[in-house]
C-alpha cells in the first residue's frame, strides 16, 4: 500500500535501477556485469504467432547456460511491427529480431548473448545496420514515428505495475491529488485541445466539464473499450500491453468530474485484454491507487471491468450504456445528454481508450507541451492501425497532420508486390475512402472530414488495384446490416435497401439509375437515423461513389467489374495463341465447362463456368486469363 | 447416489454451477450480461431451459432474457462444436482474402455460416474483427489462432482437427 506520494517517487527511483538497460540505449555493456535484458512481445499478433513458445525457449536457454543472473525475459506489449512477428528485442544494445521462432533462440544465445556477435538474419529490415548501438531509431519504420499513447508499451511488462511505476506511473495521479482542484484538472485538458481518439473527435476537456457541472452524488466515469471498427486494435494494444495507463487517466478523470466509480467496457473477443486488465486493477487496488482515500489525499475510486457480447453498436455511447445495465445495447435519443444522464440516469463521462492513454502524460508534461504537436485543430499523436495491402502491416503512432503519404509509403513501406495504391479506407464501417489524390493532404480531424470519410478510431486499411470498390462497399454494408439494431426505421430499413442494391450492382444486374437511388437513399440515412452509427453508414458508399464513379459506372453500363472481384461479370477465357491443348485445365474444371481436344480448341462455356478459376491456376502455360 | 445416470449428474453439476453464478452477481447492478456469459462458458450455449433460470432467480421477465441473449453475437441458443470454426471477416482479412478462405471451410465441412457439421465435431461462424490484422486474413480454432491463412491451408488444418 502506497500512502503519499512522497512513498510513489521512493518506489519509482527504486524499481527505475531495475530498468536502466532497457531505457538507456547508449549504456555500455560492460564485460564483467554483463546484464541483459530480453523483451519479447506477449500480446496481440505477435502472441498468435507464437512468441509466447518463443519466451519459452528462452527460459530453458536461460537455464541450460546458467544465466538466472545475468539474463532476463520480460514478456512486454505491442513494439508495432506486427506483421514481423514473433518480435523480441535484446538489451542494452536495443537489437530487434523479427519472426523469431523457439528453434531461432539457442543460435541467439550463442551468437548475440554469449558470443556479442548480432545474428544478422533474423534482423528488422535487410542487414541494414553494421554497428550494435543505436539501431532502434534508424529503422524509418520507428524513425518516424512519436508515440504518446503506446509509449510503455514492448518496453514495460505490463502485469507489474512497479514497471509502470519506474517510468513516471501514477505521477500523473499524485500530482493531480495534491497540486490541483478538479477544476484545475479540466482547464489543463481543455488547454491541451485534446480530442477524443474514439471517432468523432469532440473535445475531451469540455465533455469532462459538462459532466462537472451538474450537481449529483451518483456519477460514473466510462472506458470505451469495444473497439469494433474492424481493422482497429490499437485499444487492444494499449489495453496488453500498458493498462495503467488508462487505470490512472480514469481515476484522474473520476476526481475532475466527482464520480467514485468507473466502468471499463471491454469487447469479449478481447480475452487477453480482460485477463490483463484484471490483474492491473487488482494490483492498483493493492497499492492503493484504486479504493479509499487514495495517496491519503481522501478520494475514493473504484474500478470494474464489463464484457461486451458482440454487438457493434454498443460502441456508440449510449447503446453502451444501456449494455452495462444489462439489456439489449440499443442507442436513445438526446438530449437529454449522457454528461446529465447516463448510465443509471446520473452523470457519465464516456472515453475511448487512447484518448485515456494520453492524459497521464498530459497532466505530467504540461498542456503545453502537448499542443505543440500536432495541427491547429488537432493537437497531439494518432495511432494508426496499418493493414490490408501494406509492408509494414502493424500499429503507428504519428503527429496529427502527417500525410498518408508518408504513413503508407515511409513508414508502411509501401505496397506489396509493385501494384499500384488505390485506396485508404479509415474509419471502419462509419468512414470512407480516399484516393490516390488525397495522399499529400495532412490527415487530422478536419480533413478528412471534408474529405468525406473520417478519423473513426484509427483503422487504415489500404488497398491494391485488385480491390473492387464497389464490391468494398458493398462489404461494409453488409456489415451495417448486419449490425443495425433495428431501433430506429433509417438504419434498419434504409440500410437494407442500400445493401439490396449494391448487391445487384456487383451481380451486373444494376441500372445507371440505381445510382441516383444509392444517393437518395444515403442522404436520407445520414439525415435521420438515430445514432452515429445509422448516421454514418452510408459514408462508405457515398465517398466510393465520390472517387471511383468510373467503376460504378463500369459495373451499371458496361457490366463490367475493373478489378475482376465481381464473380458474375468475370470471364475466364483461354488465349488459343499460348494454349498448347494440353488439356489439363479441361481435367481439373469441376462443371465441365471446357472443351477441346488436341485438334480443336479449347474454349469455355461461359453459362456452366461457376468462376472458381481452377483453370486459370491450374494452366502451366499461362494461357488462361480473366477479363474484367 | 448409485442409482444416478452420469448425465442427470452432469445436469446436476452444471446446475449447481449455475446456482453459483446468479449467486456471485447477486448485488451487482446490470447482472444480466455476466450471468449470461458464465452460464453459457458452464453449458456451452444458452438452451431455454437455462434461460429460464437465470430469469427466475433475477427477477428478470423471460421475454427480456431472451431478448438479450438474441441480441449480442456472442449468445448462442444452439449448441456449437466441439471445435468452433471462426473465420474472421473484418476489413484487413477481406482485403486480403478472408472470404475464399472462408467459402473452403463451407465446401470442405458441407456447413454454412452459424451451422454445426451433423457429428458436432466443427461449427463454423464469420466474426468480428479479432484485433489480429497483422495476421491477416486470420482464423481461429477454439483458442488456436492461424495466420495469414490461402484457401489452400484449409485442407491441412481440418485434416489435423480431424485426425484428433
Amino acid at each position: 500500500m502506497i500512502k503519499n506520494a512522497k512513498e510513489l517517487t521512493t518506489l519509482r527511483d527504486h524499481a527505475r535501477q531495475s530498468m536502466e538497460i532497457r531505457l538507456d540505449r547508449l549504456v555500455d555493456p560492460s564485460p564483467e556485469k554483463h546484464k541483459i535484458d530480453i523483451l519479447v512481445c506477449g500480446v496481440a499478433g505477435c502472441a498468435s504467432s507464437g512468441s509466447l513458445k518463443v519466451a519459452d525457449a528462452i527460459e530453458e536457454q536461460i537455464k541450460a547456460n546458467g544465466l538466472g543472473e545475468e539474463v532476463k525475459v520480460i514478456k512486454t506489449g505491442c513494439f508495432g511491427l506486427c506483421a514481423e512477428g514473433p518480435i523480441m528485442m535484446v538489451c542494452p544494445e536495443h537489437v530487434m529480431y523479427t519472426k523469431v521462432t523457439p528453434e531461432d533462440v539457442a543460435e541467439i544465445f550463442e551468437e548475440h548473448i554469449k558470443g556479442g556477435n548480432v545474428v544478422k538474419r533474423l534482423l528488422a529490415g535487410e542487414n541494414e545496420y553494421e554497428e550494435i548501438k543505436d539501431r532502434l531509431p534508424q529503422i524509418p519504420f520507428f524513425s518516424m514515428q512519436k508515440r504518446i499513447a503506446l509509449n510503455n508499451c514492448g518496453i514495460i511488462d505490463p502485469e507489474n505495475i512497479d514497471e509502470y511505476i519506474a517510468l513516471d506511473g501514477y505521477q500523473a495521479l499524485a500530482k493531480v491529488l495534491n497540486e490541483y482542484e478538479p477544476d484545475d484538472v479540466i482547464d489543463e485538458i481543455k488547454k491541451s485541445g485534446l480530442r477524443g481518439r474514439g471517432g468523432g473527435g469532440f473535445p475531451t476537456g469540455r465533455k469532462w466539464e459538462s459532466s462537472a457541472v451538474v450537481q449529483d452524488h451518483e456519477k460514473y466515469v466510462i472506458c470505451n473499450a469495444d473497439e469494433g471498427d474492424p481493422g482497429a486494435f490499437m485499444d487492444r494494444s494499449i489495453l496488453e500491453g500498458d493498462p495503467h495507463s488508462v487505470i490512472e487517466a480514469m481515476i484522474i478523470n473520476g476526481y475532475a468530474v466527482g464520480s467514485h466509480q468507473g466502468y471499463i467496457y471491454v469487447r469479449a473477443e478481447y480475452p487477453v485484454a480482460v485477463q490483463r486488465l484484471n490483474v492491473a486493477i487488482k494490483q492498483a487496488k493493492e497499492y492503493g491507487f484504486l479504493g479509499k482515500n487514495i495517496l491519503g489525499k481522501g478520494f475514493d475510486f473504484d474500478l470494474e471491468v464489463r464484457l461486451g457480447a458482440g454487438a457493434f453498436v454498443c460502441g456508440e455511447g449510449s447503446a453502451l450504456m444501456t449494455s452495462i445495465e444489462g439489456k439489449r445495447g440499443e442507442p436513445r435519443p438526446k438530449p437529454p445528454r449522457s454528461a446529465e444522464k447516463g448510465l443509471w440516469k446520473k452523470p457519465t463521462v464516456l472515453n475511448n481508450v487512447e484518448t485515456y492513454a494520453n492524459i497521464p502524460q498530459i497532466i505530467r508534461n504540461g498542456a503545453d507541451w502537448f499542443k505543440g504537436i500536432g495541427t491547429e485543430g488537432s493537437k497531439g499523436t494518432k495511432v494508426f492501425a496499418l493493414g490490408g495491402k501494406i509492408n509494414n502491416i502493424g500499429l503507428v503512432v504519428v503527429p496529427m497532420g502527417t500525410t498518408l503519404r508518408e504513413i503508407i509509403y515511409d513508414i508502411g513501406g509501401g505496397i506489396p508486390g509493385g501494384k499500384a495504391f488505390k485506396a485508404a479506407q479509415t474509419g471502419g464501417p462509419s468512414g470512407g475512402c480516399l484516393p490516390a489524390d488525397c495522399l499529400d493532404t495532412p490527415i487530422d480531424y478536419d480533413s478528412l472530414t471534408k474529405l468525406g470519410s473520417m478519423m473513426g478510431s484509427g483503422g487504415l486499411i489500404v488497398m491494391d488495384e485488385d480491390t473492387c470498390m464497389v464490391d468494398l462497399a458493398r462489404f461494409f454494408l453488409d456489415f451495417t446490416v448486419d449490425e443495425s439494431c433495428g431501433k430506429c426505421p433509417p438504419c434498419r430499413i434504409g440500410t437494407k435497401r442500400m445493401h439490396e442494391i449494391l448487391v445487384r450492382i456487383t451481380e451486373g444486374k444494376g441500372e445507371p439509375e440505381d445510382l441516383d437511388k444509392l444517393e437518395v437513399l444515403a442522404k436520407n440515412i445520414k439525415a435521420s437515423a438515430l445514432c452515429g452509427l445509422g448516421q454514418s453508414a452510408p459514408n462508405p458508399v457515398l465517398s466510393t461513389m465520390k472517387y471511383f464513379r468510373d467503376e460504378y459506372m463500369a459495373h451499371v453500363v458496361d457490366k463490367k467489374c475493373p478489378a475482376g472481384v465481381c464473380k458474375s461479370m468475370v470471364k475466364f477465357i483461354i488465349d488459343t495463341d499460348v494454349c498448347r491443348n494440353c488439356g489439363i485445365c479441361k481435367k481439373n474444371c469441376p462443371t465441365g465447362a471446357i472443351s477441346g481436344d488436341k485438334n480443336t480448341p479449347f474454349v469455355i462455356d461461359q453459362d456452366k463456368c461457376v468462376k472458381c478459376g481452377v483453370c486459370m491456376e491450374k494452366c502451366p502455360f499461362k494461357s488462361i486469363y480473366k477479363n474484367a | 447416489m448409485s442409482n444416478t445416470c452420469a448425465n442427470c449428474a452432469d445436469a446436476q453439476v452444471k446446475a449447481q454451477k449455475l446456482d453459483e453464478i446468479v449467486a456471485k452477481y447477486k448485488d451487482t447492478r446490470g447482472a444480466l450480461i455476466p450471468v449470461l456469459h458464465e452460464a453459457q462458458e458452464v453449458y456451452g450455449y444458452l438452451p431455454l431451459e437455462v434461460q429460464r433460470v437465470i430469469a427466475e432467480k433475477l427477477n428478470i421477465p423471460l421475454a427480456e432474457v431472451y431478448g438479450v441473449v438474441s441480441f449480442y453475437t456472442q449468445f448462442s441458443i444452439y449448441p456449437k462444436g466441439q471445435y468452433q470454426i471462426n473465420v474472421c471477416m473484418g476489413t484487413a482479412c477481406y482485403v486480403k482474402g478472408a472470404n475464399e478462405v472462408l467459402d473452403k471451410f463451407r465446401t470442405r465441412l458441407s456447413i454454412d455460416v452459424g451451422e454445426c457439421t451433423e457429428d458436432g465435431k466443427f461449427s463454423l461462424e464469420a466474426c468480428r474483427c479479432i484485433g489480429a490484422c497483422g495476421l491477416a486474413p486470420v482464423v481461429t480454432i477454439n483458442d488456436e489462432v492461424y495466420g495469414k491463412l490461402t484457401a489452400d491451408d484449409v485442407d491441412g488444418i481440418l485434416d489435423d482437427y480431424e485426425a484428433r
